[in-house]
């Protein structure tokens, strides 16, 4: 990834829209399969905007069983005058694609510790939790036979976890198929390290690299010059105000 | 042909204490809520609960009728956490056998076709496996050699479901967006009870969905209610959908035992009938 910014407009761009070009840059080069970028607005925008642009063979969805014949803005449901539907993907056919395998999904992770693995059933004990979550979901079958992503829209030491307290997703040590990349509000991390922990591959403007090491409870791989992530260029920022997201949902999930 | 065609009431009867039940829907969607909120007046006990968890699971915990629940998560999905099934496992310490959602899914396909097992790669490497020590891998005999879950069968005694359409003999049909795992459920259970938003002559199934919608054959059903509305306030589409109002009502009141108090008073003290009124009232009352 450049430190040069794409961007016709630089500094115009907030900073949600860096997260959702950053978001949209994890399916480049994925081609004909289901984007499936269940943790947010952010991601589900970067997933369309790649799509819109970059990446045109994705398969996208409206958030519900449609697979949409175009990408639709945030909040719209297929077939409501946006191109209507190319194809249908119920839950058990989602289950079923996991082991298939043509499939890139983004998921939200409570804790994640430095090889990647992540927990969003419980904090605590699993016994007796002290705060009971959402449970493993497909994390485990995801993290195993697709490739996955994360996206945490509040880069914390919290999140950054030396230890996670349930292995839902399983890490690069604990064989994983393909962790592409986390985004966070102030990074993008990957895990192009030799033995595969996670490093800091770009900082988004206006971010720092001790912030990000403060936000982050594990000792990160950093590298002798860090990158800035890319900025959006003006036709992304169109798209996304214009299109896909004119109701700035993306800017409730990462305040400016 | 005979009728199915039963009460709310007259399914609860049926059912017993320490009864493994199936609940179909998924989520905070297409829940068969009314046979939920009358288990919950009733006095079944010790309960298994097999669901892909929403509402259904917290009402139950609520409720104490939970002694062990088998899920991949428990989510209210526009509000993602369901405060009554964190406060059972935080506190009341409910048993859990936590699945990933494709092994939940497989040990439905093994159960509705009398499998013992079914294999899968979801969950090796993950926690899945350390906190259910009775799973066990089976290796495939062929040259891959590849080490699999062995998923076992998630046979349940009782199925739930609510589909949008029923007749008397038991054929039920979804005319929305997405099965879920329905016709799992009813293939799994010894015994499966459907509710409907509305009972249809037979002749009347292909009026408004195609035969592949269709979901469930009277072969699996033990008894039909009619409950209009009965998966409020989880949504079930095209009938209509969650009610998102009244769902932030309950996950506030879920969240608080005193408040909790006051709408368990206010909308369950009562018959499926008295709490459709209720939920009328409210509506009403906050210009719904």
């Amino acid at each position: 990834m450049s430190a040069v910014g794409g961007g016709e407009a630089p500094g115009t761009a907030t900073r949600a829209e860096v997260c959702a070009v950053a978001c949209a840059e994890l399916f480049r080069g994925d081609g004909e399969i289901v984007a499936a970028a269940v943790a947010g607005f952010v991601p589900m925008l970067g997933a369309r905007l790649a799509r819109a642009t970059f990446e045109p063979d994705l398969l996208t969805t409206d958030g519900g069983p449609a697979l949409t014949a175009e990408p639709v803005p945030l909040g719209a449901r297929a077939g409501s005058g946006e191109g209507g539907v190319e194809g249908w993907l119920p839950f058990r056919d989602h289950l079923w694609l996991v082991l298939n395998g043509r499939r890139h999904v983004v998921m939200g992770p409570s804790q994640i510790d430095r090889f990647g693995n992540m927990n969003i059933s419980c904090v605590g004990d699993w016994e007796r939790p002290s705060r009971q979550l959402l449970g493993v979901r497909g994390a485990p079958g995801n993290t195993r036979l697709n490739t996955t992503s994360f996206w945490v829209p509040r880069h914390s030491p919290r999140v950054f976890t030396e230890k996670v307290d349930f292995v839902g997703g399983v890490g690069t040590d604990r064989g994983a198929h393909e962790l592409r990349a986390v985004v966070t509000n102030l990074a993008v991390l990957d895990f192009a390290t030799p033995d595969r922990r996670m490093r800091l591959r770009s900082l988004h403007p206006g971010v720092t690299l001790d912030e990000v090491v403060a936000a982050t409870g594990f000792d990160l791989a950093v590298p002798g010059e860090v990158p800035l992530t890319r900025t959006p260029t003006g036709e992304e920022l169109r798209i996304m105000r214009e299109v896909l997201d004119p109701k700035g949902l993306r800017e409730r999930e990462v305040p400016s | 042909m005979s009728g199915k065609t039963m009460t709310v009431e007259e399914v609860v009867a049926s059912l017993d204490s320490g009864m493994t039940v199936g609940i179909g829907g998924w989520g905070s969607r297409r829940k068969p809520m009314a046979l939920v909120r009358a288990i919950c007046a009733s006095g079944l006990t010790d309960l298994t609960v097999v669901s892909y968890g929403g509402p259904d699971v917290g009402l139950l915990c609520a409720a104490g009728k939970v002694r062990r629940l088998v899920t991949a998560f428990v989510t209210l999905d526009s509000i993602p956490l369901e405060p009554h099934f964190r406060r059972a496992r935080q506190e009341a310490g409910i048993e859990l056998t936590e699945y990933d959602e494709g092994m939940f899914m497989f040990g439905l396909y093994a159960a509705a076709h009398r499998l013992p097992f079914l294999p899968t790669p979801a969950g090796l490497g993950s926690d899945v496996l350390r906190v259910n020590p009775g799973l066990r891998t089976v290796r495939s005999p062929y040259g891959d050699g590849e080490e699999l879950v062995a998923v076992p069968a998630l046979r349940m005694d009782v199925a739930l479901v609510h589909l949008n359409r029923a007749d008397a003999r038991g054929n039920a049909q979804y005319l929305g967006p997405d099965p879920y795992m329905d016709d799992l459920f009813a293939k799994a259970a010894d015994r499966t009870y459907v509710s409907c938003e509305r009972l249809v002559d037979t002749a009347d199934l292909l009026k408004e969905g195609p035969p592949q919608s269709l979901l469930i054959s009277r072969a699996h059903v033990t008894g039909v209610v009619e409950t209009p509305n009965g998966a409020h306030f989880t949504a079930c589409e095209p009938d209509h959908e969650r009610d998102e109002a009244f769902q932030r009502l309950y996950a506030a009141a879920a969240a608080d035992p005193r408040e909790w108090e006051a709408f368990r008073e206010r909308f369950l003290s009562g018959d499926e009938a008295a709490y459709q009124d209720a939920v009328r009232a409210w509506r009403e009352e906050a210009g719904r």
